[in-house]
């Protein structure tokens, strides 16, 4: 907190001024008035006074802690990170078997292994170095103890060397994670143990990002692209670093050539373990992935979704069909029906009308018969038939319905004049229609 | 699930600042805790916040704003005040030339033809969709400049800007895959990006932000205590703005065009040809921000004729007079809302597109006394880009804020921790000046946020000895020397004789003689002692010492003072309850 400097004096104390603990509290701050505002949430120092009262501190008890944490960051950024406790068995290991040192652990770096970065490395090689250098143990009275210390630059030389490193890395067993047993997946979450494995495997991968396991929230598209990654994986992992030595001498050319041949068959031979390793352990891990179980189902009820809403509307449509040709039917039926009925009515009107015909022409016959044919006394054949010729050719020309007309004025007359003026009424009108000529009936109308 | 994926975790991160504004936007990033404007693929740093759709593509910024000319229709310009509005209160002024706002349900929409077929119906889009399809753009352009997925980011945002506006503006972030950090609002982030810079000092003081821009105005005071800042009293305008200029310059030019070309038609009714001035107009006003003689030319203005003249600064101020005027009233309201003097304002931040203009930096200048800094680039050459501002404010809140848990960030910006009691008057200590009299110093001062604690060191009397701390509240008055009384006196007569000849000028006669008075009228501020709190001794002060006075003020208001000789031990401590 920095102060304020205003260089303007303070009174003296006037004489005779006294206070307990030399202090006098007089007034009280006003209130009146004293309003709550809203600060803006914005700032170093806003941050700072939110920190403060989230967490109940004074100023003073503020300013320490931030300090603290300030100078806890820098100390872990030095150190901390690479301090290891060094295993005497280590300590005693001879520099010539460099094949099989664990060169992290040498380091003190066995926590970080494939992760360690290069900074990591070479300040953790700084360290050991300064601990362990010769010089340092033969001024300690034990000369010609560099044996740790070759451990030490062997180690650095291959960490160092983003080539020998990977060649080291690739079979370097500690950093390994094994692939979780039943028993543990029966305890722990299935995603974050079989994750853990493929994240440590990833470290392999020419391909970089590595997609993740995901949880069981993941996607199916992640899902699938984790799978798709993982059954495709290109691994830069090698095993020159176990080969056999091969001897270096020029007199034995055959068994060097038969060693490198021995060397390269062996790399091919463990690559190749190692990607069948691999792949197992991916179906591992699929098999038992809950996820896919689940998409599958998903997929499956879909795909039943669609099939039974196709048979549903197959079914729909069918019956529809059904119903229509059903309709079809009866309109048709119906139609027939009354077709024939009409026909039957037709036929019969027919031939009432032509019973109707039948029984007034007989009674036109019959009329000119009641009226003797129109003669006194017994008539003649000749006459009798002359007189129904007439009666026959007046009924060929004239429609049934005149011909009911004239059976009505007939019907029911007895005496031959008024039978003989209905005829000649008859006639007259059909000559004057022009139906009949003058001359043609004689005998009716005589 | 898609929520979430978009929320990067706090140490991966990648953030900006945003200022989205109504008429332009800017995006700011941080390095090494300075905070850099980024310009888009244009070489713009101001970014017209317009979308424009041609043939089915999109373009936003410049581009989008030349198609105001040719492609009115398809053209959203001046849609964040819309945001998260009901139509009802939509104000659709400045969207006249572009898409024209239209009511649909509860949302306001836009028709666009955005799809590249000629047949094509067009898309109905509502504001928050334009909102998205913006930002994202915005983000792309910054992703591209630093080379990294933008993940999060802090937008400013007006101070009257409601709830529901401010969802609507995360919502329509998360729909660009844009985590919203926090929302500031915009006179904060201006201060804030003073306040960043190294050189600048944390002192007590009043700040008036003046955030004039395209379509409206915000002044605002703040009280900044220790790099804390609590908002006294805002105003919001909406007649005065950077538009309002550029139709000054509209009028003016059309006026000449219609008088070099008699017979031609008035280019403001035709919709094409106001197109073409409001962008030439502005490019001129701009151009008259940095130097005394603009061109102003456009081709084929109406009817296939050409227009070209120019304008110098003197002649633009004295026609935008009244919109400069309308500015000083906005200021000046503010303050006094404030319950304050012009003489109680230290800074005055000028911020925004329009604070380019020197005469309206000029005019403050006279508002406030000599003491008061005008950050505006024609008054202070230290000041910051006025456009700038607020984006660097952003991205320094972001910078500040990015490895923060949402939670954190959610819990530090509660209102329990914002909303905090402040002190109504200054405490501060009783001092003796060089002739003998009693003078306050104030410590805290007053409008601060509690707790609060301040230090000042003043020195003790010349031979030392026991020294009196008297802790008194104060309070501040204007002490206004009248002008001699034969002035007045000649004012009253002079105003007689005017009122004699004619009663109709009276009222603007007194007007004047007023604004007279005040220019010859001396005023300072003054600080007067109020009650007294408490008296406490250092006792045995050493010769040419210096006594360091703290006082602390609780949540609860309690004092607490602490009195010592600098680089001394034990001193006086003393609680008074609230």
């Amino acid at each position: 907190m920095n102060a304020t400097v205003v260089s303007l004096p303070l009174p003296t104390l006037p004489e005779g001024w006294a206070a307990e603990k030399d202090f006098k509290a007089i007034g009280k701050l006003t209130q009146e008035g004293s309003s709550m505002r809203t600060l803006e949430p914005v700032g170093p120092h806003f941050l700072a006074h939110a920190r403060r009262v989230r967490h109940k501190r004074t100023f003073s008890e503020d300013d320490r802690i931030q300090a603290q944490a300030k100078a806890k960051k820098i100390e872990q950024d030095s150190d901390s990170d690479i301090s290891e406790e060094e295993d005497p068995m280590l300590l005693a290991r001879d520099a010539k078997d460099w094949k099989t040192q664990d060169h992290y652990k040498v380091l003190g770096l066995s926590k970080y292994r494939w992760r360690a970065t290069e900074d990591q490395i070479k300040r953790a090689h700084r360290k050991k170095v300064l601990k362990h250098h010769p010089d340092k143990k033969a001024a300690a009275g034990r000369a010609d103890d560099d044996n740790f210390f070759k451990c030490i630059q062997k180690a650095a030389e291959i960490l160092l060397d983003p080539v020998k490193r990977r060649q080291f890395d690739s079979v370097d067993e500690e950093a390994d994670i094994p692939p979780p047993t039943k028993k543990q997946l029966a305890k722990g979450n299935y995603y974050e143990l079989w994750g853990k494995v493929f994240e440590n495997e990833a470290r392999f991968s020419k391909i970089q990002p590595v997609p993740g396991f995901g949880n069981e929230n993941s996607t199916r598209e992640e899902v699938e692209a984790f799978y798709n990654f993982w059954y495709n994986f290109d691994s830069w992992r090698s095993f020159e670093y176990l080969d056999e030595d091969v001897p270096d001498d020029n007199e034995n050319r055959d068994q060097k050539r038969h060693m490198e041949r021995k060397n390269a068959n062996a790399r091919k031979k463990k690559k190749a373990e190692d990607n069948a390793r691999l792949r197992k352990l991916v179906e591992e891990a699929q098999a038992g992935d809950e996820r896919i179980k689940r998409f599958r189902q998903e997929a499956n009820a879909a795909k039943n979704k669609k099939r039974l809403e196709r048979e549903a509307a197959e079914r729909k449509a069918a019956e529809e069909a059904r119903l229509k040709k059903e309709a079809e039917e009866r309109a048709r039926k119906e139609a027939e029906e009354k077709a024939k009925a009409e026909r039957e009515a037709a036929k019969k009107a027919k031939e009432a009308a032509k019973n109707a015909v039948k029984k007034n022409k007989r009674v036109l016959r019959g009329s000119v018969k009641e009226a003797n044919y129109f003669v006194e006394g017994e008539a003649s054949a000749a006459t009798i038939d002359a007189v129904l010729n007439d009666v026959d050719l007046v009924i060929t020309k004239i429609d049934a319905d005149e011909i009911a007309a004239l059976a009505g004025k007939l019907n029911g007359l007895t005496v031959a004049d008024e039978i003989k003026n209905v005829w000649k009424e008859e006639v007259s009108r059909l000559v004057g229609a022009g139906k009949l000529k003058e001359g043609d009936i004689k005998a009716l109308v005589a | 699930m898609a929520e979430s994926a978009s929320k990067a975790a706090p140490g991966e991160r990648v953030v900006i600042g945003i200022t989205f504004g109504n008429s332009n936007s800017s995006i700011a990033h941080t390095v090494d805790d300075k905070a850099e404007v980024i310009a888009n693929e244009d070489g713009d740093r101001q970014i017209p916040t317009i979308l424009s759709y041609v043939d089915g593509d999109e373009y936003y910024g410049q581009q989008a704003k030349n198609f105001l000319v040719r492609n009115p229709k398809n053209t959203v310009a001046y849609f964040r005040d819309i945001l998260g509005q009901d139509f009802k209160s939509v104000d659709p002024t400045h969207n006249h030339a572009s898409a024209h706002p239209q009511e649909a349900g509860d949302n306001v929409v836009f028709t666009i033809k955005d799809k590249a077929e000629e047949d094509a119906e067009p898309s109905t889009l509502t504001v928050s969709e334009i909102a998205t399809r913006y930002l994202r753009r915005l983000v792309g352009a910054a992703s591209e400049y630093l080379g990294k997925k933008v993940t999060s980011a802090v937008i400013t945002i007006p101070t009257n800007f409601t709830e529901k506006q401010k969802a609507a503006l995360i919502a329509a972030a998360a729909a660009a895959d844009l985590e919203v950090l926090q929302l500031i609002s915009e006179p904060a982030a201006a201060v804030l990006a003073y306040d960043a810079r190294p050189e600048a000092t944390i002192s007590d003081k009043i700040i008036v932000v003046a955030d004039l821009g395209g379509s409206r105005s915000d002044v605002t005071v703040l009280a900044s205590r220790s790099g804390m800042y609590t908002i006294l009293a805002t105003v919001h305008d909406y007649e005065y703005h950077g538009i309002a200029l550029d139709k000054v310059l509209i009028d003016h030019f059309s006026k000449e065009f219609l008088k070099k070309n008699p017979g031609a038609k008035d280019p403001r009714e035709n919709p094409r040809s106001l197109a073409k001035l409001r962008l030439e107009a502005e490019s001129t006003k701009r151009a008259l921000s940095r130097s005394t003689n603009a061109s102003f030319s456009v081709e084929s203005l109406i009817d296939g004729l050409d227009f070209a003249s120019t304008i110098n600064r003197l002649r633009y101020e004295t026609i935008a007079r009244t919109v400069f005027e309308g500015f000083n009233r906005l200021v000046e309201s503010a303050v006094k809302k404030a319950g304050l003097d012009p003489l109680d304002v230290d800074e005055v931040i000028m911020s925004g597109g329009t604070s380019n203009t020197p005469r309206i930096a000029a005019n403050f200048r006279y508002i406030f006394p000599e003491s008061t800094r005008i950050l505006a680039p024609s008054t202070d050459p230290s000041a910051l880009n006025p456009s700038e501002l607020q984006a660097r404010g952003a991205a320094l809140q972001a910078s500040l804020i990015q490895e923060f848990e949402t939670e954190d960030i959610e819990q530090s910006t509660h209102a329990a921790v914002t909303t905090m009691p402040h002190v109504t008057n200054a405490i501060g200590v009783v001092s003796v000046s060089e002739s003998g009299e009693e003078k306050f110093v104030p410590i805290i001062a007053p409008e601060t946020a509690v707790p609060a604690r301040r230090t000042v060191h003043l020195d003790a009397p010349k031979e030392g000895g026991d020294v009196l701390v008297k802790v008194v509240e104060g309070s501040t008055h204007i002490n206004v020397i009248k002008p001699e009384p034969k002035a007045k006196e000649d004012g009253e007569t002079k105003e007689k004789t005017e009122d004699a000849d004619d009663d109709g000028d009276f009222d603007d006669d007194d007007e004047e003689e007023e604004e007279e008075e005040e220019e010859e009228e001396k005023r300072e501020k003054v600080w007067k002692i109020g009650s007294t709190l408490a008296e406490a001794a250092v006792r045995g002060v050493k010769k040419g010492a210096k006594v360091e006075v703290t006082i602390n003020v609780n949540t609860d208001l309690t004092v607490i003072v602490t009195a010592r000789e600098v680089g001394g031990k034990g001193g006086v401590r003393g609680t008074l309850s609230a």
